[in-house]
């Protein structure tokens, strides 16, 4: 199996993590008004215990959806954000689209490749970092964007990334920009993505100071909507 | 507007300076929700009505008035109904929603109660992108909260109504943004656009009726019921009405969101902004993303609403206002967003899949300064059979940078071949850079 498989094998879940994993199942699939919509969040919950999806995630997915794990294979295949190999606790993108790009994202992967010395969806060996180039998050008058773990650390530079993932590796808490008080692992950021709160929605600022640019501008110069 | 200076109308974006602007409390000391409870005495038609007359069009990219697509909607199907939200905020450029979920998710979730009682939808989605993790956070508390204000479940306010909502995560790919592929993806399947017709009025999630909408479109409805359609209406153009969050990024001064009538143009916006970065002068800019054709200062006045920017060669878009000074070489530019157009075409028509990819190999080489004059007549060859011949709009977008871009930059190009590379320095584009 594992010769012609696209994940790692993953060993097998053990009995209370199993339990675990069928009640959080039961509870996504209770979500939706057909059972197959529970798909995607069951993938971001098999990479929060397993740290990607492994063909042991692929084939519990499957029971409990009753499908087959090709077509599972088929839709973990698809998207970027499940991973096929495990990434680092921490797994940094740099946004190297057009506009991040050339404002210096380019620079910014350069520079923060060649330090770290792992190249994109690779993670350092002691496995703290991984690293990928971005597409575009949506975020660009923050340029250049870099997220870590799903979070957004906004306006970069080569030095600031560079300390940022040497903050990271040496367990020194650096907090989001616009995000939580400190980060939380890819894990944990997986089980978010399932769709289990973690308690920590009211963290952090409510917008990031381009947000308001606009806003602060009218109220200066007395202007409203009629 | 009549020749007055043009100002902004922070609404969706009013209450983002506060605190606790992403809070139920914060939201409803804002007045939030007092529209809800005034829609739900009105007849669910009545707030269509309303929202065709407020003129409200699309805000996701494609201007599709959203009371005249709630009015399509299949009747005695004998399947439920479904209001889906489309937050895959993923174009190139755009970056309006995910901040507005992010500082005031409470209005979308208002919106969604008031949308999904005017069509008959008891049950509702969000589709968020997956890559924005506080974002989805804050939507999860806000619709935590909702269901125990007694905004959302079972008999609403004593309305009633029932209306389940569910927040759910993507996982990664441009193509969801594009709403049948979104809709394949919240059904559990690899996200690829449906052949239309049906479209997902008639024959949308699990077969059923759907509106598919984007965020700000959604957010818009609770001030269009609370203030009135001739209020929305009173703000834009002509056929354009209402307001917008325009996103400057780039060599602008002040990059960040800016919420005004349609019909404001760069020129304004710029003077908003503090202008084009000290010492610098703009070149190039895209109108509403990447996939928008781009624009040069010679467009500086054309008015941002749809006609107008349609009729300048673009569209509008996303209003995604992506500027560009002097230093920034145009083939680079293109050649990445083509770089974004191959990684995200889902593969499932050739035109797209063969067409973005080529384009990919050639660009790259072209900015090598290895092509000749023949290869832009080739690249404009390949751009033409993927436009209008792809499954859906994501291969239309691909074409917009490339035709663009050798229309007004063709001079660029052949630069690039006569120097044998390009002849920019990329440090000076850079925002620590010259």
């Amino acid at each position: 199996m594992s010769s012609t498989s696209h994940f790692p094998e993953g060993s097998p879940y053990d009995v209370e993590t199993r339990q675990r994993l069928e009640q959080d199942a039961k509870e996504i699939i209770a979500r939706y008004p057909k059972t197959r919509s529970a798909l995607l969040p069951m993938l971001h919950l098999v990479q929060s215990v397993d740290g990607c999806v492994t063909q042991e995630g692929v084939n519990f997915c499957a029971a409990v959806l009753d499908v087959t794990p090709a077509q599972v294979t088929g839709v973990a295949t698809f998207y970027t954000q499940y991973k096929r190999r495990p990434m680092g606790d921490y797994h940094v993108g740099v946004c190297i689209n057009t506009l991040c790009a050339v404002l210096g994202g380019d620079e910014i992967w350069d520079a923060l490749s060649e330090h770290v010395g792992v190249g994109h969806d690779e993670v350092t060996e002691d496995g703290k970092v991984s690293l990928e180039r971005l597409e575009c998050n949506a975020a660009c008058d923050f340029a250049p964007v870099m997220m870590v773990n799903w979070e957004f650390y906004d306006n970069q530079t080569p030095e600031t990334a560079k300390r940022l993932v040497d903050d990271l590796r040496a367990g020194r808490p650096v907090p989001p920009t616009r995000g939580p008080d400190s980060l939380c692992t890819f894990k944990q950021a997986s089980r978010v993505l399932a769709g289990f709160p973690d308690g920590r929605a009211n963290e952090g600022v409510q917008a990031g100071p381009e947000s308001v640019v606009g806003l602060e501008l009218a109220k200066e110069k007395g202007w409203e909507a009629p | 507007m009549g020749g007055a200076v043009t100002t902004l109308t922070p609404v969706l974006t009013r209450n983002w300076d506060q605190a606790d602007s992403f809070t139920l409390a914060g939201y409803e000391r804002d007045g939030g929700y007092s529209s809800l409870r005034q829609a739900l005495t009105m007849e669910p038609s009545a707030i269509v009505e309303a929202v065709k007359d407020s003129g409200l069009r699309g805000r996701g990219g494609a201007g599709f008035p959203t009371g005249m697509k709630w009015g399509f909607l299949a009747q005695g199907t004998g399947k439920p109904t479904y209001l889906v939200v489309n937050a895959d905020e993923s174009e190139p450029g755009t970056c309006k929603d995910i901040p507005l979920m992010l500082a005031n998710p409470h209005v979308l979730v208002e919106g969604i109660v008031i949308s999904s009682f005017a069509i008959g939808a008891h049950q509702a989605f969000i589709y968020v992108r997956g890559e924005v993790l506080h974002v989805i956070r804050r939507l999860q508390q806000a619709v935590a909260e909702a269901y125990e204000a007694g905004y959302l479940g079972t008999d609403i306010l004593g309305s009633g109504f029932d209306l389940e909502l569910v927040v759910h995560a993507g996982a990664g790919a441009y193509i969801c943004g594009e709403e049948t592929a979104l809709l394949d993806s919240l059904e559990g399947f690899r996200g690829q656009p449906r052949l239309k017709p049906p479209f997902p009025a008639v024959a949308g999630l699990y077969g059923g009726p759907t509106v598919v909408n984007n965020v700000e479109s959604i957010a818009s409805v609770p001030s269009i019921v609370g203030r009135g359609a001739d209020w929305f209406a009173s703000m834009g153009t002509e056929k354009s009405k209402g307001f917008g969050i325009f996103s400057l990024s780039g060599h602008v001064t002040r990059p960040g969101q800016y919420e005004a009538p349609l019909g404001i143009t760069l020129r304004e916006l710029l003077e908003m902004a503090g202008g084009i970065r000290e010492g610098h002068e703009l070149k190039f800019w895209t109108p509403g993303g990447s996939s928008t054709p781009i624009f040069t200062a010679e467009h500086l006045d054309v008015p941002l609403d749809f006609e107008s920017v349609g009729a300048a060669g673009s569209m509008l878009g996303t209003r995604a206002l992506q500027i560009f000074d002097e230093t920034t070489c145009v083939v680079r530019a293109v050649s990445r967003w083509t770089d974004f157009y191959a990684h995200e075409s889902c593969g499932k028509c050739t035109p797209c899949r063969e067409g973005t990819y080529w384009l990919k190999q050639m660009l790259k080489r072209l900015d090598a300064g290895q092509g000749t004059e023949e290869d832009l007549s080739t690249m404009n060859d390949i751009a033409d059979n993927i436009l209008g011949r792809s499954f859906c709009a994501l291969g239309d977008g691909a074409t917009s940078p490339i035709h663009s871009s050798i229309k007004y930059f063709r001079e660029e190009y052949l630069a690039h071949f006569t120097h044998g590379g390009c002849p920019f320095d990329p440090a000076k584009s850079t925002k620590w850079g010259a």
